[in-house]
């Protein structure tokens, strides 16, 4: 052991590592803690009172309705950017013809550049955005509504309705993240064998076929990535919510967990309270992981035995 | 022209099988007119609310709240200069870019060196500390912020940039450790022995033989870093509360929400013009390497 080796591990390990375990680590672990306090932040003493925070959180009508909506959100963003991605993707590689080789569509770097804008534009730019797109009486939407006819979008307040705010909401999710997801299944499909797809025509296999039967299982881990990748991004939501509706939306339609949670620490300063509510947000984003793992274990059992 | 008609041997052969391929039969056509249409209608849903914004932050206040589709009566520049000066999006602009930019600086230097030496050294602790870092990557923040911010305050980082910049690097470490484990540990170990051979300490093969070699995946990982942290909202609006002190994504939020009241809905466009425009030039001209490292990402 020489010194240059010993102050090259020290500095390349010991630094990172340092600041990786205060300011990540230790933090995820005194949330632990904390959650079974009544801790109030800024008086020194509280009280360990273990799982009461929990038992309290199960009749917090206005927590649940967040976890509620969290879940929706995890459940319908990602199968709408995964099904929407996966068209576009298909469409600009292999829907050029059905006959001769696989190409691509024409202009389809023009399509993949501008659907991957929106992943440039921070997401709290976004979210302001379309709330001055669904604005009831300056918006864009009900001003492209009302000049093809819909007299009743007049001022019709997308955000401000329970039936159509956490629609919208999703929209917006939808429209940020579909882009970037395009483009990574594009690169995915390049990455399968032309002679493949030839195969798939020759045997007569239409267009929507193609897709399910030899795209959809071949890039099968890269979907159940961006599946995971997206559920952890609509279990926070965080950002969108905030810039589309700060205070949780009409009777908290649109309320999510990570916005409850922000209110109780940094609004009330019930900070035991707050971070049970970041463990149960954490025990939900591993059972989502372990979800999709799980889904696709079993769909990938049933795809292997008939695929090529 | 197509894998087909290049694969076919003889020259007549060819010929047909390009012809029938120009000759494009009905099938194709609609499907291509078909594809066409779905992709160009995604295209305006895309642009267009980013172009009403664009063209919006050109008119008075009483222009935007009058209709949304007439265009600016004069080029009206007065929008920017009061979202930059009077909201206070030029302070936090600059705020941003020292912020963004120190962390990024750091955050790829301490990643790089921690993925080298998981990647290419053996020692106890090793799974361990990669096991903790895809921890760290799985978790929500949102778990850690509580704690996170009495950390701050108890260090007196709170409200500050260096806080900001520290806690910045920390939760981008883990990402920038991954993809970048995988780069180093594809190098061939014969270079690394090489470089032993001719003397070169573990310091110098790092920053003047490994380093450079793994530059392809050092950019592909910059500006993964780069958009994360410039989109950042969370950890600045728990832990960075003094205005003089904003970034930019939380400048926005708070020049919203006070737009709301005050209505100077001219200024707040032209502040979204200013936040995404520099980006999104940089983003053009550079998209072709962008693209490329989603698909490098992937691949690993």
């Amino acid at each position: 052991m020489t010194f240059d080796r010993i102050s090259f591990m020290v500095v390349f390990l010991g630094v990172p590592l340092a600041l990786f375990l205060v300011f990540v680590i230790s933090p995820f672990l005194q949330a632990l803690y904390y959650a079974m306090t009544d801790w109030t932040g800024f008086s020194p003493n509280f009280n360990f009172v273990g799982f009461d925070n929990y038992v309290k959180l199960a009749q917090d009508d206005i927590f649940r309705r967040s976890v509620f909506n969290s879940v929706l959100l995890a459940v319908v963003v990602p199968f709408a950017t995964i099904v929407i991605a996966l068209l576009f993707a298909s469409l600009v590689t292999v829907a050029g013809g059905a006959s001769g080789g696989i190409r691509g569509l024409k202009g389809s770097s023009f399509y993949r550049i501008v659907s991957f804008f929106p992943y440039t534009v921070p997401a709290i730019v976004i979210g302001i955005i379309w709330a001055q797109v669904y604005d009831p009486q300056a918006g864009l939407l009900n001003g492209i509504l009302t000049a093809v006819g819909l007299e009743r979008f007049k001022s019709f307040a997308w955000l401000g309705e329970v039936a159509t705010a956490m629609p919208a909401s999703m929209f917006v999710m939808v429209w940020a993240l579909v882009g970037f997801y395009t483009v990574l299944f594009v690169a995915a499909i390049k990455g399968v064998p032309a002679e493949i797809y030839e195969a798939a025509r020759l045997d007569g296999a239409g267009r929507i076929r193609t897709i399910w039967s030899v795209t959809l299982p071949l890039i099968r881990d890269n979907v159940q990535t961006a599946w995971i990748y997206l559920g952890i991004a609509a279990l926070d939501a965080f950002v969108w919510m905030q810039a589309l509706n700060p205070f949780g939306g009409p009777n908290n339609s649109t309320l999510v967990m990570p916005q409850e949670l922000f209110n109780t620490a940094f609004g009330k300063g019930q900070f035991g309270y707050a971070t049970a509510m970041g463990v149960v947000l954490a025990i939900v984003t591993l059972l989502f992981a372990a979800a999709v793992f799980l889904g696709f274990r079993l769909a990938g059992g049933r795809d292997s035995g008939s695929r090529l | 022209m197509t894998a087909e008609a290049t694969t076919a041997t003889a020259g007549g052969r060819e010929q047909v099988a390009a012809e029938t391929v120009g000759r494009t039969n009905p099938g194709d056509r609609r499907a291509a007119v078909i594809s066409h249409i779905v992709l160009v209608l995604w295209s305006i849903v895309v642009l267009l609310p980013l172009l009403w914004a664009f063209v919006s932050s050109f008119k008075t206040t009483n222009e935007i709240l009058g209709s949304p589709f007439t265009l600016p009566a004069s080029l009206n520049f007065a929008n920017y200069s009061s979202a930059w000066d009077t909201a206070g999006i030029g302070t936090s602009f600059f705020n941003t870019v020292v912020v963004v930019g120190c962390s990024l600086v750091l955050v790829m230097v301490l990643g790089a060196m921690c993925a080298y030496v998981l990647a290419r050294f053996q020692f106890w602790g090793n799974r361990a500390i990669y096991y903790l870092m895809l921890a760290g990557l799985t978790f929500p923040v949102f778990l850690a912020i509580v704690p996170l911010f009495f950390i701050l305050r108890s260090l007196n980082l709170l409200n500050t940039l260096q806080g900001l910049i520290t806690v910045y690097v920390a939760f981008a470490l883990p990402f920038t450790v991954f993809f970048l484990f995988a780069f180093f540990k594809a190098l061939p170990e014969e270079i690394y022995e090489a470089a032993q051979l001719d003397g070169a300490g573990e310091w110098r093969t790092f920053f003047q033989v490994m380093l450079p070699m793994a530059r392809p995946g050092m950019a592909s990982v910059a500006i993964f870093n780069f958009l994360g942290l410039w989109n950042q909202f969370l950890l600045p609006v728990a832990l960075n509360t003094d205005p003089a002190k904003y970034v930019l994504s939380q400048g926005m939020a708070s020049f919203a929400s006070q737009a709301g009241y005050s209505v100077d809905y001219g200024a707040l466009f032209a502040a979204v013009v200013i936040t995404v425009l520099p980006v999104l030039i940089v983003y053009v001209i550079f998209q072709r390497q962008l693209q490329g490292s989603v698909a490098q990402g992937t691949s690993r």
